[in-house]
């Protein structure tokens, strides 16, 4: 595996995408042919199956390095990464690997149908032939969540250089459903058969948030307003007759939201949609939660159905007709998208509407209703973009509501991971309700380095009661706490759960009794 | 009455009524080390190891009042016997024994057991109760010999200089610049140094503590192409290090480690490689000190001392309220 640690270094060991592009050209030039498809597939998220749970691999490696269990455990947290603990913990191997990439990867794929003495013999084996490098990438094959800092534009770029071909049509064929046991490298790249192509779908177009004054952007009829829902993104196809829905991350979610079928009843066939899916019933948008409770299931039952009936809101077309129209500007686009949705089944399918506006004030106004419609704020758009590939700067721009903020007692204090270990990085924090505090939200982030300092030594010197990592300390100091949204939730004590909560600022000014109260919070939902 | 104890003020002998690197003003400070964790400014009086003098008068002021003690010179204050010994951490380090009716107490100070040619190496030294250090005590900390790191380091020198490339090495100005600077070959490229880290050697070479020379690195003297800069980790922020299209990066920290505070810090490089002790070292000093009592302080002091209570030991902790984190890593 040595080619492959050698480019996982040079990889993570730069922050220029230019080396990055360069090391991975490198690599390709020397590396056998399926060990750069299995390059290509871990880089873009695709990993073999899982063969080991993580709790016998802590335990094995625990025994390996000699502590005992709980100081892996502690060590893990702290290091916040299980291959990474386990591939620093263990002793200096005894053995050579002189085996490639894809030897490693089909011997963790072959522990499959072991009994878990011989995975164990097998595992313990690998590690004691491994080098700290090699031992970390084959447990993160072991366990997933392989991320190197290649984006998949990087790897789209190194492809497109090394093979001489054009990066919109690398990236559109690395999209979808392939694995290296599906395909070899010839087929990946220059196979145009049509029933592979099919339920291939195009890189998304991604926004920038706004960072700058809205009026800057341009003149106001140069822009295409809409709002932002609050769902999830989705891709939907339909080629020949078929139809496939894939989720940003390239995941095909066809099966999960079997209602959007729907699409082949008309006839118009060969068109690709962007769009948000949300869940509507009688004509009303619901929350995110209730999106939530569907995106993990693959099957969705009759009265699931019923009760959360999902919907499309499309706001973007790629394909028209079968042709490739992501050249066309925004505008043009759209108008091959509205008419085309009024075909669809309208209980499934609609269109996000531009919102009309005739001034800036205009549209700060409505922006600041966007909770209202179940949005998360504005898109805004250049009506003569073309639909661009990944996130490309003054195309489109998402302008997000303010956040919801609360007063909140700190209640727990945990250490932070890696460098901020010595200090206290992760709080849980309470309102009031009836005379007692009612923890509702962890958050870490938001505070400056001196604040964590400054907390630390508070925490220090004020501790309680300690539970492992956590400490608990008196009701004292009250911080302001920022979501982006808050639903009912009978999982949580409190019983509202929020999304995205963090640190907005140290109420200095505030006394703990002056917090917030549970019902303040209840009255957002 | 406890022999030690630890107070608001720092670590504190009240038979003696004198602290050791305590982080308040005090009347009397026993300082094991010149790095700003341990030597604070504004005591009445300092005492500290011969090699620690001239480093402390050039951080605190040449006003201080500081008496320098050699290795094992016994200092006897109100009935307790203080004794300074190498702690291996840096120039002039070291651990401090306390004895008093033939109990004895060592404060490790900062310190790691590899020997790094710069300063005078790790002794043991053993008591009954043992205040240690433990930066970096956990299992995952385990750091390679010297010589690997150093060729690791020349390698990446000699390819930025070949590339025209300047390596910009970031280091604490007292200890690891001077450790990394010895451990650059001769003749790879021109070295310079921060004026932070020139002051510092400066003051070494005066002492004869230190030998290497460099070109202070100012707005007329700067690498063109090529070179080796080596800076404390604040010199990133500059606007000569934002403006260089031609620099490679490198941080080198026992923290270097972990992958996380690598890629953080948003480096081209990260070398492993501490001043402190590691997992194994920690627990080599622990067992040869033959302490039966150890407090753990300064860095993952719970574990540590849990793990010592394992091993059959009587494992404490101090928390330190030092206002900073560990500056020298
Ligand atoms: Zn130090
Ligand atoms: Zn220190």
């Amino acid at each position: 595996m040595k080619q492959f640690v050698q480019l996982y270094r040079s990889l993570d060991q730069t922050n220029s995408s230019i080396k990055k592009v360069q090391a991975l050209v490198n690599y390709f030039d020397i590396a056998d042919e399926k060990d750069a498809l299995w390059t290509i597939a871990l880089f873009s998220h695709r990993r073999p199956k899982r063969t080991v749970n993580t709790k016998v691999l802590r335990e094995w490696a625990a025994e390996l390095a000699g502590i005992p269990l709980w100081l892996f455990e502690d060590s893990y947290h702290i290091v916040g990464d299980l291959a990474e603990t386990i591939s620093l913990c263990l002793p200096a191997p005894r053995k050579q690997d002189d085996k490639n990439l894809c030897y490693w990867i089909d011997y963790v794929r072959s522990l499959k149908d072991l009994s878990e003495e011989e995975k164990k013999s097998k595992i313990t084996s690998a590690w004691d032939s491994l080098e700290s490098d090699a031992r970390y990438l084959l447990n993160k094959f072991i366990t997933g969540g392989f991320r190197v800092g290649v984006s998949q534009k990087t790897i789209v770029k190194a492809l497109a250089k090394k093979y001489g071909l054009d990066e919109a049509v690398v990236s559109h064929k690395l999209m979808g459903n392939w694995s290296p046991d599906t395909h070899d490298l010839q087929s990946l790249l220059f196979d145009t058969s049509m029933a592979d192509m099919d339920a291939k779908p195009f890189p998304f177009s991604l926004a920038y948030p706004l960072d700058q004054e809205v009026e800057d952007l341009g003149s106001l009829d140069s822009l295409l307003f809409e709002y932002k829902w609050d769902g999830i993104r989705g891709q939907l196809i339909k080629r020949n007759n078929e139809w496939y829905l894939w989720s940003r991350g390239e995941e095909l979610i066809t099966d999960r939201f079997p209602e959007f079928k729907s699409v082949l009843d008309i006839n118009t066939d060969n068109f690709v949609l962007d769009g948000e899916i949300i869940i509507r019933k009688d004509g009303l948008i619901k929350d995110f939660q209730e999106l939530q409770t569907r995106i993990g299931r693959k099957n969705v039952s009759k009265k699931k159905l019923q009760d959360s009936p999902a919907a499309f809101i499309a706001y973007d077309i790629m394909e028209f007709e079968g042709q490739d129209i992501r050249h066309l500007s925004q505008d043009e686009r759209r108008k091959k998208l509205a008419p085309l949705i009024t075909l669809l089944p309208n209980q499934q399918f609609s269109l996000s509407a531009e919102i009309k506006t005739s001034s800036w004030d205009d549209i700060k106004k409505l922006r600041e209703e966007a909770r209202s419609k179940k949005a998360e704020g504005v898109m805004i758009k250049q009506r003569s973009s073309p639909y661009q590939t990944g996130r490309k700067k003054g195309h489109w721009w998402k302008w997000k509501l303010d956040p919801y903020t609360i007063d909140a007692v700190m209640l727990y204090a945990q250490r932070g991971h890696g460098r901020r270990a010595n200090l206290f990085s992760d709080f849980t924090f309470a309102v009031w309700d009836e005379g007692s505090l009612i923890p509702f939200a962890k958050a870490y982030s938001g505070l400056t380095d001196a604040e964590f300092k400054q907390i630390t030594q508070w925490v220090n010197k004020n501790t309680i009661e300690r539970f492992g990592p956590v400490r608990s300390v008196p009701a004292f100091h009250v911080f302001e706490i920022a979501f982006e949204g808050i639903s009912l939730s009978k999982r949580h004590k409190s019983g509202v759960a929020l999304r995205f909560p963090r640190i907005k600022r140290w109420r200095h000014d505030k006394q703990a009794k002056e917090a917030n109260t549970l019902a303040d919070l209840k009255k957002l939902l | 009455m406890e022999l030690l104890t630890n107070t608001n003020h720092g670590l504190y002998c009240p038979q003696a009524d004198v602290y050791i690197d305590p982080w308040k003003r005090v009347k009397k400070a026993l300082i094991t080390h010149g790095h700003s964790d341990h030597a604070r400014p504004g005591h009445q009086q300092y005492l500290c190891h011969t090699k620690s003098v001239a480093i402390l008068k050039h951080r605190l002021g040449k006003a201080i009042t500081v008496q320098g003690v050699d290795y094992n010179e016994c200092i006897r204050i109100n009935g307790v016997q203080f004794s300074f010994h190498p702690a291996g951490h840096i120039i002039g380090s070291c651990q401090i024994r306390v004895e008093y009716k033939g109990e004895v107490w060592v404060i490790t100070g900062d310190y790691k057991t590899q020997d790094d040619g710069v300063c005078t190496p790790y002794e043991v030294v053993q008591c009954h109760t043992m205040i240690t250090e433990c930066t970096f005590g956990l299992p995952v900390f385990r750091w390679e010999a010297q010589e690997k790191v150093a060729k690791n380091i020349n390698a990446w020198c000699l390819e930025n200089e070949r590339n025209g490339e300047t390596s910009l090495i970031y280091a604490y100005s007292l200890g690891k610049a001077q450790r990394v600077h010895a451990l650059l070959e001769e003749g790879i490229a021109q070295v310079y140094t921060h004026p932070t880290v020139y002051k510092t050697n400066e003051v070494l070479l005066e002492q004869h503590l230190f030998d290497r020379t460099s070109i202070c690195f100012d707005k007329d003297h700067f690498p063109k192409k090529g070179g080796i800069i080596i800076a404390p980790v604040a010199f990133s922020r500059s606007n000569w290090v934002k403006k260089n299209r031609k620099l490679q990066e490198a941080m080198v920290s026992g923290w270097m480690q972990m992958r996380g505070t690598r890629r953080r810090q948003g480096l081209d490089q990260g070398f492993v490689l501490s001043d402190h002790a590691d997992w194994k070292g920690l627990l080599m000093a622990v067992k040869e000190s033959k302490a039966e009592r150890v407090i753990a302080t300064h860095g993952y002091q719970d574990v540590f001392a849990k793990y010592c209570t394992e091993l059959g030991l009587q494992g404490e902790t101090y928390d330190t309220a030092f206002e900073g984190e560990t500056v020298d890593v």
